[in-house]
């Protein structure tokens, strides 16, 4: 078997819960994984006990404090063994991915959604299509979170390896968000508006839903064009961000083909629009033909109601 | 005076339906065009030019029918437009060695490209090819300002970081807020007259090969509700069938 090694997903000064599915993804490219946690503080890699590796690093570095791709790329690459590695699909860690398999001269299969041994599936045009390669000897695969089954157990301590990575960038300023809210990139529930919301302040309906559940708010492309006040930070599709939540809800979307692209993986699809024949229908898990002046008020009730 | 390079490719109209053909995807009858977030690259470019003096150079990989979006790009404004002659399918590790090469023989200072391509999204070209380079690299800038060396926007957890950027640098542009220019009918003509500058690399065996390409899996037929009270309806599916609120 292959040597394999997961570079741990980063959330909030702790390794994200999705680590765990890198592990089951790397499981099925070859052994047991080594998990290498990127961090300043060793203590961040206890929170990757239970995840499954075999063993795990923290490998602990000034170079982790801000993102750097070549920082992080040096950074781990003196860390990790050769072997097949794995890393998640935020944009953050596709970017190490790509930087890794060029140090190495390797190549590097991004957002892989299926691992079967010597092949990896991964969508094509924001997943109109799925590609389906086989690799040879060592290669970086990004995986997709939410697809494959989080792995458990393995080692129950950590190891502290101490490394350094040359850091090209240097920070002017941090502009911190203007809203609290998550961004679509990042969430695991979105309620996204298209131009069947009429303008841009009817979001709040959206926004407020939002907040009750835990949700980012997205926008069509439609919408983005449209309306100056819906920034393209917020657009789902193609042209926009990919998305892979838990549960995507479409209100007055009617499911242009570049939006479908880049939400049609998720994993629950909610659509409301008026007009019954609009494409969304057809990727919608549940479907409400009605207005969403009709139909936000109740959903919007109805959630606080289970939330509180 | 930097020389700067833009990378360009062309994939298949966003606005496309895709279909597949055996096991490959036919793109016969699909419109060709610049992978849009490439559009805000070469944006980018020729405001990195503007303010810096310097050319701009357009740069694809692939067969002759790539040079129509190189033409697009001398129509919008860049100065040389060059194409690695391809016909093999390249894996990234063979793509961004025939990149490296590229840039080493045309000497540039700054390389900007889109922030992924619109047929894999994979985004790893701009940070791989850094990497070969020993240069620096940023991905996925929404905005950039040169009047003090090269500075970007970027996203970062919780909200945008302004980064400087040392040269030499590979920056990977996503859509930003402001408008990519248009060809004028000045630009047309002279796109027109262009010549590509056409190169040839040696690329390394591929170790990532594609087996086949698929539909994805259609969904079974969901539920469907008619009125707006239905929505408490759903709000419950999704606590007791979904298991998600």
């Amino acid at each position: 078997m292959t040597e394999t090694i997961v570079i741990a997903e980063l959330s909030n000064n702790a390794v994200h819960p999705s680590t765990a599915e890198l592990v089951s993804a790397a499981m099925k490219l070859g052994d047991s994984p080594t998990l290498i946690v990127p961090c300043t503080d060793a203590s961040v890699a206890n929170s990757a006990v239970g995840m499954g590796a075999a063993s795990i690093i923290a490998a602990k570095a000034e170079a982790f404090a801000n993102y750097d791709a070549q920082g992080w790329a040096s950074a781990i690459d003196a860390v990790a063994p050769q072997g097949i590695i794995v890393t998640g699909s935020s944009p953050q860690s596709k970017d190490v991915a790509a930087r890794l398999a060029a140090r190495r001269s390797l190549s590097v299969v991004q957002d892989a959604v299926a691992v079967d041994g010597t092949t990896v599936t991964s969508p094509l045009y924001s997943g109109k299509a799925m590609q389906t390669v086989s690799i040879n000897g060592h290669v970086v695969v990004s995986v997709r979170s939410n697809i494959f089954p989080a792995a458990s157990g393995g080692a129950e301590g950590t190891s502290v390896v101490d490394t350094t990575g040359d850091v090209a960038t240097s920070v002017q300023e941090f502009m911190a968000r203007a809203s609290e809210r998550l961004d679509v990139a990042e969430a695991n529930i979105i309620i996204s508006g298209g131009r069947g919301m009429g303008s841009p302040e009817n979001f709040t309906h959206l926004e407020s839903i939002a907040d009750t559940i835990g949700a980012a708010v997205g926008a069509s492309r439609a919408a983005v064009d449209t309306w100056e006040d819906i920034p393209h930070t917020m657009q789902v599709g193609q042209t926009g961000k990919t998305v892979n939540p838990n549960l995507y809800i479409a209100v007055g979307i009617s499911g242009a083909i570049q939006h479908l692209a880049g939400m049609r993986s998720s994993k629950y699809i909610v659509a409301i629009n008026k007009d019954a024949d609009a494409p969304i229908f057809q990727h919608a898990d549940y479907g409400i033909v009605a207005t969403w002046e009709e139909a936000l008020p109740v959903l919007q009730s109805t959630l606080a109601n289970m939330m509180a | 005076m930097p020389h700067i390079l833009v990378l360009v490719k062309q994939v298949p109209d966003t606005n496309a339906k895709i279909v597949i053909g055996s096991d490959r995807v036919d793109l016969s009858a699909v419109k060709m065009v610049m992978s849009p977030y490439d559009e805000f690259a070469v944006e980018t470019a020729l405001r990195h030019k503007e303010a810096s003096g310097g050319e701009v150079t357009a740069l694809t990989v692939g067969g002759p029918a790539a040079d129509k979006i190189l033409k697009d790009a001398k129509a919008i404004g860049v100065d040389n437009i060059v194409r690695v002659d391809n016909a093999e399918p390249l894996d990234s590790n063979g793509l961004q060695t025939v990149l490296s090469h590229a840039v080493q023989a045309l000497g540039a200072e700054v390389v900007y490209c889109g922030k992924s391509a619109a047929d894999t999204g994979a985004g790893s070209t701009g940070p791989g090819l850094a990497e070969r380079l020993g240069w620096a690299s940023v991905s996925n800038i929404i905005g950039a300002d040169f009047t003090s060396g090269v500075s970007v926007m970027a996203p970062s957890h919780g909200g945008q970081v302004k980064l400087s950027v040392p040269v030499p640098a590979v920056i990977s542009c996503d859509k930003g807020n402001f408008k990519v220019r248009k060809p004028n009918v000045k630009g047309i003509m002279q796109a027109k007259r262009a010549k590509v500058d056409v190169h040839s690399f040696e690329a390394p065996a591929p170790s990532v090969v594609v087996v086949n390409h698929t539909l994805p899996p259609a969904k079974p037929a969901g539920k469907t509700y008619e009125g707006g009270v239905a929505a408490a309806e759903v709000a419950k599916l999704l606590r007791e069938e979904a298991n998600i609120i």
